[in-house]
């Protein structure tokens, strides 16, 4: 099975290009292999997944490596081929699967859209994507997957295009990823020119890492630090981009103009964590360097747009929006246990938050196309009317707020212990309690607008005069159902081993899968009882506000009152996008017209001007050379050819006795002179 | 006797008379028959050779009977492709026969 694991992108490219060139037309027929492939693809994951817990597959080395000749670089080819280590396991195990859920749920909820075929095609494309940059085996073919999905997330997001917003919401994610990209090829450039090679398995050999680790990079007044610091922090700058983190956050939330399976396959599951997985797999490279800088730069963005992004989700009233605020918060967790060295932690939220959130953005979807509505000020009382959504969405909600045992209290958990058990071993004014105790609040403002939300949209009465609302259809409600299952029971797999009764039950075989080699935290009593108080105070608040007096129809949210000026800023997201116009775009825009006025007034285009002209002018020379010399000769011989033919015409009288006449006159002639001579 | 030169200036007569004729009438018919004026000198001219140098062989004799039945022959065409021509453009004069030259 390990030996096909290259199929497993090989299925959704060529439904891909199937559906783009022969069936785009039947849109059944185009579904239909659009979910076939993934299928494939997800029953040879789970092969690979399950043949590696049960093989002696481990990091680097012991990993299952496979490739070919790829491209000729001086004697060497530089290869390409397949990785699978318990990472890219674990990511088989969870992105086919989720792949697949939203694919059937599309099926539902894309019903009667006139490009449905297309849609297909292009979330065929993006599954594709992001297995190969799974298994990839090499930063070059993990970039080119990067990107393959970078294009997807662009045209998928754009994908009702006829919507301004949604256009633009396209363009400004291309573009700010694309500012994170610029770093990361920068890093792999680096890379490759340090060490000559951009395989795994070789960049993170412990002696090129010793080396990457000691030898200096001059930065000028920057002052100089090693390699392998440099390298990480330029490849967390695409991390950076991907996973919607501070500064570059700003795209995610306008992601949402997307169709909704795309902000939940996409911008929640899969695509943006693929930033996290990034770093995870470069991970010793990170740590290759004891006490850099790089690190705690993770651990800061990451510590900070979690609380940062939470913030601001208390006060959107979009419900795609709060859950997307929700992402790039719990995307913020992952990057925080990254950096502080909490791998299996970070590893392992990213998965439980990707079943959560892909069911969270499900159920979003299903209340919009059930509501008729994204505003969560319009809806309210749809418990009633959708029981299934509801109560999958309590199930991702609990599992996203923390609350024990869904899977997001032991993922998150893991994070806060480790923060926790860092910050206690460092002091109280070290990073890891920054860390700790941002991810804590956090997680408190994470329980509180889950909470609100819903409260909001499924406790009360509805608060949109004719609001019909209605489950939604079977294809669409399955998948949650599925994956309300796994949010609720996926956290089992990694409870600590200290835990009363459970832990010894299940033994942790998440850390034993992915972290062999990192020693286990300790079990904290006293972190996680502040966790669950985090969660269930916040879910408390938000009852207190918005459950016990549900909100009528017309009146504003209280959180205005009570908030104030705050709500405004926290409404307007910190004035981040309106800082970025202020400031990059008007910048871009400003050079942008010295580059045209430099192209079109003052240099290039006169330039080109000047050699039109005077191109002009010669040949306005040789043209009239032509007319005068050459035509002249040739229209000459014409004319005299002519004239003489319109002369000699004119013995042609088509008259017999004419002819005759000159013949009897030629004889007469003829006797004259033979009797002459 | 008359002297040979005498019919051969007779002949060389009415051979101008007749190449005036094709030469300058335009009426078709009166080509045709100057055409036959020719046809005459020149049989005028072998009979008279003959007779004149050769009579004991028959040859002057039956070359004129040949050229006779020729020019009756070229007589029945020439007339028929006249009627021809006049049927079909309702002239026999010979200069607004001009088909060939268009």
């Amino acid at each position: 099975m390990l030996n096909l694991t290259w199929l497993i992108p090989v299925f959704p490219f060529l439904s891909f290009v199937l559906i783009v060139l022969f069936t785009n037309p039947n849109k059944k027929l185009s579904s239909g292999i659009a979910i076939g492939s993934v299928a494939v693809s997800w029953v040879l994951s789970w092969g690979v997944f399950f043949q590696s817990i049960a093989g002696h597959i481990g990091m680097g080395e012991e990993a299952f490596r496979l490739h070919v000749p790829w491209l000729p670089t001086g004697t060497e080819w530089f290869p390409m081929g397949v990785n699978v280590d318990p990472l890219s396991a674990i990511m088989l195990f969870m992105v086919p699967f989720v792949c697949l859920m939203i694919f059937i749920y599309s099926v539902g909820y894309m019903h009667g859209d006139p490009r449905y075929s297309r849609f297909f095609a292009y979330i065929s494309l993006f599954a594709c994507g992001m297995l190969g940059l799974v298994v990839a085996d090499n930063l070059l073919m993990l970039f080119i997957f990067w990107e393959i999905m970078g294009l997807c997330s662009y045209l998928l997001i754009g994908f009702w295009f006829e919507k301004p917003s949604a256009m633009k919401a396209g363009l400004k994610a291309f573009l700010t990823t694309r500012v994170g990209d610029a770093f990361m090829l920068a890093g792999m450039l680096l890379l490759y020119s340090q060490t000559g090679e951009l395989t795994f398995a070789h960049i993170f050999a412990p002696e090129t890492l010793e080396k990457l680790a000691h030898t200096q990079v001059n930065l000028g007044f920057l002052g100089s630090l090693p390699w392998a610091s440099l390298l990480a922090m330029l490849i967390f700058g695409g991390a950076v981009g991907k996973s919607a983190q501070f500064p570059l956050h700003v795209w995610l939330p306008d992601a949402m103009e997307g169709p909704t399976p795309v902000s939940a396959l996409i911008h929640a599951a899969t695509m943006v964590s693929a930033g996290v997985y990034l770093v995870a797999r470069c991970f010793p490279l990170f740590t290759a360097v004891e006490a850099g800088p790089q690190l705690g730069l993770v651990a800061f963005i990451g510590a900070f747009t979690a609380l940062f992004a939470s913030t601001i989700a208390v006060a959107q009233d979009d419900i795609k929006r709060v859950l997307a605020y929700s992402t790039i918060s719990q995307l913020g967790y992952m990057i925080a246990a990254l950096g502080i060295g909490a791998y299996v932690a970070a590893v392992f939220h990213l998965i439980t938050h990707a079943f959560f959130k892909a069911l969270l953005f499900l159920g979003s979807g299903s209340v919009i196309h059930g509501s008729g509505t994204q505003d969560m000020m319009e809806m309210g009382g749809l418990r009633k009317h959708m029981p299934i959504t509801f109560a999958t969405f309590l199930v991702g909600t609990f599992a996203l707020a923390g609350v024990p045992p869904f899977a997001g209290f032991w993922s998150k958990d893991e994070i806060l212990a480790d923060a926790f058990h860092q910050f206690t071993e460092l002091g109280a004014a070290s990073w890891p309690f920054f860390v700790w105790l941002f991810l804590t609040l956090a997680a408190f403002l994470t329980a509180f607008y889950m909470g609100r939300q819903i409260f909001l949209t499924f406790y009360g009465e509805s608060r949109r005069p004719h609001a019909h609302a209605h489950e939604s259809p079977k294809s669409m409600t399955y998948p949650l159902i599925v994956l309300a299952v796994f949010a609720a029971l996926l956290g089992f797999a990694g409870v600590p081993e200290e835990f009363p009764v459970l832990g010894h039950l299940l033994g942790n075989p998440f850390h034993h899968f992915v972290g062999h080699g990192f020693p286990a935290t300790p079990l904290n009593g006293l972190v996680m009882l502040i966790s669950v108080a985090m969660a269930l105070g916040g879910l408390f608040v938000a009852w207190l506000v918005y459950g016990r007096n549900p909100l009528k129809e017309g009146q504003p949210d209280p959180l205005i009152q009570a908030l104030g000026p705050v709500y405004t800023v926290l409404r307007r997201k910190y004035y981040f996008d309106e800082l970025y116009q202020a400031t990059f775009i008007r910048l871009a825009l400003w050079l942008s017209e010295v580059c045209f006025a430099f192209d079109n007034k003052w240099v290039v285009d006169p330039l080109v001007n000047l050699a039109g002209k005077a191109g002009v002018a010669l040949s306005n020379l040789g043209g009239w050379f032509d007319r005068t010399f050459v035509d002249g000769a040739v229209n000459g011989v014409a004319a005299v050819v002519g004239w003489m033919g319109g002369a000699l015409r004119q013995t042609q009288t088509g008259r017999v006795q004419n002819y005759l006449l000159a013949a009897a006159l030629a004889v007469f002639v003829l006797l004259v002179i033979s009797v002459v001579v | 006797m008359v002297p040979l030169s005498w019919y051969l200036i007779v002949a060389a007569a009415l051979f101008c008379i007749g190449l005036y004729g094709v030469l300058a009438r335009r009426n078709a018919i009166g080509i045709l028959m100057a055409v036959e004026l020719m046809l005459n000198a020149v049989n005028i001219n072998l009979l008279a050779f003959w007779r004149y140098l050769t009579p004991a062989h028959m040859t002057g004799q039956v070359f004129a009977l040949v050229v006779l039945a020729v020019a009756a022959a070229e007589a029945a065409v020439g007339l028929a492709l006249i009627v021809a021509i006049y049927r079909t453009r309702d002239t026999v004069n010979v200069e607004e026969v001009d088909l060939m030259k268009l």
